[in-house]
């Protein structure tokens, strides 16, 4: 299992995954390889998943501390930190100054295990910000 | 320090910065080398209980067997006393007392033997949640090493392709609206796949001869005719 793998599943899909979703994969290259997974109809939050020894992650980026409005900080962490059990199968990160959504698999899943959270992965991501947008700006 | 702390101390003190490492790649390393060594003894710790634990039971049948020989002597013994061969009861005795000494030797190898082999289990368990605790520690390092890599890698890439960052609550504006814009085509096209089959309806009732049928020249001349009457 590796990003090149994935990209490969996901593309032969096309229109017809289990989930409904479309996927659009583009790796980037570095000193870890990325892939950048688009969602048809939900491009503007893509996921990027890299493949480590024994995992595989699955990170999107929600908002930048910046966009959270000053006196609601506090207030935004605590239901995040409540938020972070219900919410299946993803959890909450900080990245820099990036808040984040990631799933995190065992390297021996399945290609379908990856499908099913990268499209619960998405659903979170915008229920989170839907849900959060009274503390942004 | 623990790796944990040792991981948060490193994010928060901004070695966030690319190409900075958490723990250098020196005590990383080591760190990994130590691992292998401690499976290297695990292994040989696994070969060593299975020499000792097929000792132990080589001398639990030992022990077995010299039980046995002596229950049957005793017997023996008594038979002859039983017949009065005092002097070879006594020779069986002999035998039996040989046989006692050859026992009380196996039986105290058979405890040395179960002792080690009870020791060397419980290291070997030691040995393998100790190293699983090592993996995971170091999994721990690397997984934090690898997301940081992976995020200068995506920053690079944004920066690169130019594409400016939207804020969120903009990202998610523009997702419902192209979900509202789908749902109206879906809705529009349901809209119009029904009208088309009120047209074909009609023209199937048309050439049927039953409703509202075209005029002809013949029906507006008879309805002129009318009036002028």
């Amino acid at each position: 299992m590796n990003i090149h793998t994935i990209a490969d599943h996901l593309n032969s899909l096309a229109d017809n995954s289990d989930t409904g979703m479309s996927f659009d994969c583009q790796p980037i290259s570095g000193e870890v390889d990325v892939l950048q997974i688009s969602i048809i109809g939900r491009e503007e939050i893509p996921v990027f998943v890299s493949v480590t020894e024994d995992q595989i992650l699955c990170i999107s980026y929600l908002w930048g501390v910046d966009e959270v409005k000053s006196d609601s900080i506090a207030a935004m962490h605590e239901s995040m930190l409540e938020m972070n059990i219900p919410m299946p199968l993803s959890s909450f990160s900080k990245i820099g100054d990036k808040y984040v959504i990631f799933g995190a698999l065992s390297i021996n899943s399945s290609y379908s295990d990856v499908e099913h959270e990268l499209a619960v992965l998405s659903n979170n991501a915008l229920e989170v910000i839907d849900d959060m947008s009274d503390y942004l700006n | 320090m623990s790796i944990f702390k040792k991981i948060m101390t490193a994010v928060r003190g901004g070695a966030s910065e690319a190409g900075e490492a958490i723990i250098d790649a020196n005590a990383t390393r080591i760190f990994e080398q130590e691992i292998r060594d401690a499976e290297n003894h695990l292994t040989k710790a696994k070969r060593d209980l299975t020499g000792v634990v097929a000792e132990q039971m080589a001398a639990q049948r030992d022990v077995e067997r010299l039980n046995r020989e002596i229950a049957e002597h005793e017997g023996y013994a008594g038979q002859a006393l039983e017949k009065g061969d005092e002097a070879l009861a006594l020779a069986v005795a002999e035998k039996i007392a040989t046989l006692e000494s050859e026992l009380a030797t196996q039986q105290q190898a058979l405890a040395s033997y179960t002792g080690n082999a009870d020791r060397l289990k419980e290291l070997v368990k030691k040995s393998e949640r100790q190293v699983a605790e090592h993996k995971r520690q170091l999994s721990m390092v690397k997984t934090t090493e690898s997301v940081q890599k992976a995020t200068s890698a995506i920053t690079d890439n944004f920066s690169s392709s130019n594409s400016k960052l939207l804020s969120a609550k903009d990202s998610l504006e523009r997702i419902k609206a192209k979900q509202q814009k789908f749902d109206d085509k879906m809705k529009a096209a349901e809209m119009l796949e029904s009208e088309d089959s009120d047209v074909s309806l009609a023209a199937q009732l048309k050439a049927a001869g039953i409703g509202a049928q075209d005029s002809s020249a013949n029906s507006v001349l008879d309805r002129i005719k009318a009036k002028q009457k």
